[in-house]
Order: C-alpha cells, then structure tokens, then sequence
C-alpha cells in the first residue's frame, strides 16, 4: 500500500512523519510529496497542516493542480484521506483565522476562534485532553471513550452536519474534534504526539 | 476536561543531558535520547530539551538529539537554547521538534517572536522568560541567566503575548536548583495576567511544590531535577497531583 503524506510547505511536520512512518514499518509504504502523480496513484493520503488556516490554504493553492488533486482524489475516487489539525479545519467552507479566507468546502461548516469566556479558557488549547467518542468511527477501532489526546488549537471546526463529528472535547464549550464522512476522516488533535493511543489512531487509518 | 502537563526538562550540554545547579556547576549524567524516552514511556506530557550552553558552543549535537529523540518518542518535544533567528527555529522543527523555545533573541528582538509565530504558528513559539527578583518586582534574564536586562519580567511577559507566543515558560532565577519550591508570587502574577498557558520553571524539589505551580494559575509544571536524579517518577508525580484533585493525564 502506498501512502503519501502531502508536503506543501505548510508548518511542521517531521512529526506526522515520523509516527506514520513508526506505524508503517515493513508493511506500508510512505511518501512525503507533493507531486500530483504521487498523489493520485496513491492509496490513501494524509493531510497535515499547522499555523493559520489562512497560510495552510495559500500553502495549498501555491502548488499549481494540488487543490483539484486533493478534491478529486477525496470527492470523486473516494479514497481515503487523513486532515489533522488544520489538515481537518480546511475541510470546511470558510475560517476566519487572520482574515475569512475559503476553505477547501469538502463538509460544509466554518472554523472560528474558540469562546475563551472573557478569558476563562486560555488560549491556544494546549495539551491533553480527552475525548468523547459521539459516534463509531473507522479510526476508532480499539479507542476507549474518554482516551487522552495532544491537542494544539485555538480554531474549532463547526460543522453544519453535526452528524459528521464522530468525537468531542471540553473546552468552553464541545469541540468537534474528530470527523469522518464517508472517506473523509479528521482529527483537530494530533495523533502523532498523543504516544500510544495515537499511534493506535495511525494504524487504524493505514489499516483502512 | 483538559488536564495540567507535567513536563520533565533535560538540560543537554554537547548532546549529553546535565543538570545546572544555579545555572553552572553542571555534572553528566546520560544519554538524552535514552532519557526522553524512558520519560515518555513513563507518562511525562511533554519532553523539553535546553541546550545549556548552546549561545556559546556549536549547536549541531543538539539537531542530532532532536531528530534520534524524535523518532522514538511520540510527544511533543520542546527545545530551546541558543535559538537565535527563524532558520534555527526552522532548522530544529525540521528535526523533529514540536516547539521551540526562544530567550535571548526574543528579548533582543521581539520582531523574531512576531515572524516566527506567523510564519510557524503561535502552537510551536514558546517565549522562555528568565526572572529575578529586584526591588520588588522581577527583572529578566539573557544569555542563560548571565547578562541583566533592566526590563520587568511582568511588562515583558505581555508584550510576549501580543507577539504571538503560544506560551509562556517562566523560571525563576532565584530558586532554580534550590529545589526549595516555584517562586508561586511570580507564577500567579504572569498567569493571571495573560490568556495564553504559563509554564511554571525552576526551584521543585518535591511533590508538593508541583501542586503549588498548578494552583498558582500554571497550565503545566517543568522539573528536572527530581526526575532526573530518580527522586520521582513521573507516575508517582502524577499520582500525587491527582491524589490533590489536580486533573492530570493518568
């Protein structure tokens, strides 16, 4: 099995390669790329994404075809594919972080700043905090409710479809912090830093 | 509910993990790969990384550091020392590193912390703020505790936030290595006054004093020494939050 990770220049992520490529070991192939023809001919596809909404979406749109790559390989072959962080955040139609900026409209909603309560609730959510499993999801698989998981964000992702969230967490209110649609999954945690459990997380999407 | 970090600190010295008493009279004592991951493997939320000497010394053990650490351990990593301008920020996420950790540079030019948190994300731009107790207030620190600056540490932990660091690491000059406990009057009035996560620094020498950073307003509490030289586990320091209806990760 092929799986590319999408390197387009966006943030950090030796993190998502490296626990991928931990999980991987011997039985799946990993490439970090963006090239279309890798991507394309890929079985499933990662999609990792850190800094602003806005700077993963120009980082997106800087790479000529990458946009229409991605959708085509998501919408119309139906494969699967992996959004973390920002990676799910641009699932959605819009964000406002920095400036509204339009999103990649996979699942229809919008990513705005978390309610801190006038400064109840720090910011960014740094740190482990657990989930709660709304619903049964593919990357679930052996995930017990209310695992710890490493999160850094200070965006939710509001979808319109509240049917799409398969986990929540509390903080200020219930983030939608993972999704699956069809082929489309999404984690606004990272599990390539939340040790075990994410690994576990990773194993279940390359054992998709 | 989001949980309170305990994050053990290793201070590296030419790729070899030491621990300063007062910032000098270092003593070796392991391999830091090794160590983070028995940390990880034990619970730790968090590793952080501190080239002690990194401002003075050539800095390229401690990309080989982050890259073997990073490979094994599935946390986050924090490193910091001797981080000068946004290619060593970028240079150190490239090996592996989560966040980075700026002192001296971001005192020097707050520019690099405004750069760095657009460019990189405010998640991975921690500001390490190195404070002294002075006329009844705080002065803070560069170069590892060596050059004062005049500025006030509470003035400067502001003008951090608005920056765009993500957190803030504040250690006391004046406790650390004493293991007489934080210096909680500092913690509780950097936290209370900005939005974004304080991490208490410098001064644990028991369980105790990890509680009292939390309840000082602190997201998260660092130690070195008490992990390090095997006076506590992480576990047993988590335990003992929880056992004080701290919210830990267990």
């Amino acid at each position: 099995m092929d799986v590319t990770i999408v390197d387009y220049k966006s943030g950090n992520i030796s993190s998502v390669i490296n626990s991928f490529k931990e999980v991987a070991k011997g039985k799946v192939n990993i490439e970090v790329t963006s090239d279309l023809n890798k991507i394309k001919s890929s079985d499933k596809v990662v999609l990792p994404g850190q800094g602003s909404f806005k700077s993963c979406i120009d980082g997106l749109n800087s790479i000529n075809g990458l946009t229409d790559t991605l959708s085509e390989f998501a919408l119309n072959n139906k494969k699967p594919l992996l959004g973390i962080c920002v990676g799910l955040q641009m699932f959605a139609d819009v964000g406002y972080e920095e400036v509204e900026t339009k999103g990649l409209g996979w699942i229809s909603g919008k990513v705005s700043k978390i309610n801190n309560q006038n400064g109840k609730y720090k910011l960014p959510h740094i740190g482990w905090n657990q989930i709660n499993i709304v619903k049964e999801s593919k990357i679930f698989k052996d995930i017990e409710n209310n695992s710890h998981m490493y999160f850094v964000h200070s965006y939710e992702f509001i979808p319109n479809d509240k049917s799409v969230a398969t986990a929540t967490t509390d903080y200020s209110s219930n983030i939608v912090c993972a999704i699956e649609k069809e082929n489309i999954f999404g984690t606004q945690f990272h599990p390539e830093k939340s040790d075990k459990t994410g690994l576990n997380i990773i194993d279940n999407f390359l054992s998709l | 509910m989001l949980k309170n970090r305990i994050i053990p600190c290793l201070d590296v010295k030419n790729g070899r993990v030491v621990k300063g008493i007062n910032f000098v009279d270092l003593k070796d004592a392991g391999d830091p790969v090794e160590q983070a991951k028995i940390y990880s493997d034990g619970g730790a939320d968090e590793i952080c990384f501190l080239d002690i000497t990194a401002s003075n010394e050539n800095r390229d053990t401690i990309y080989e550091v982050v890259e073997k650490t990073s490979k094994k351990c599935f946390v986050p990593l924090t490193v910091g020392g001797g981080v000068r301008s946004i290619d060593d920020i970028n240079k150190l996420l490239n090996c592996g590193a989560d966040k980075v950790s700026i002192n001296t540079a971001a005192v020097q030019n707050s520019k690099v912390v405004e750069d760095s948190s657009r460019k990189f994300g405010s998640q991975c731009i921690v500001v390490a703020i190195d404070a002294k107790r002075k006329d009844g207030g705080w002065e803070i620190f560069t170069h590892g505790g060596r050059n004062p600056t005049g500025i006030n540490a509470l003035e400067f932990a502001s003008k951090m936030e608005k920056c765009g660091a993500g957190e803030l690491l504040v250690t006391s000059m004046d406790k650390d290595g004493t293991q007489s406990g934080y210096d909680i009057e500092l913690v509780q009035k950097i936290s209370s006054m900005v939005n974004i996560p304080v991490i208490a620094s410098g001064g644990v020498g028991t369980l105790d004093h990890l509680v009292d950073g939390i309840k000082s307003g602190a997201s998260a509490v660092l130690a070195a020494s008490i992990f390090h030289y095997g006076t506590y586990s992480v576990n047993e320091a988590k335990q003992y939050l929880a056992s004080k209806d701290i919210p830990v990760r267990i």
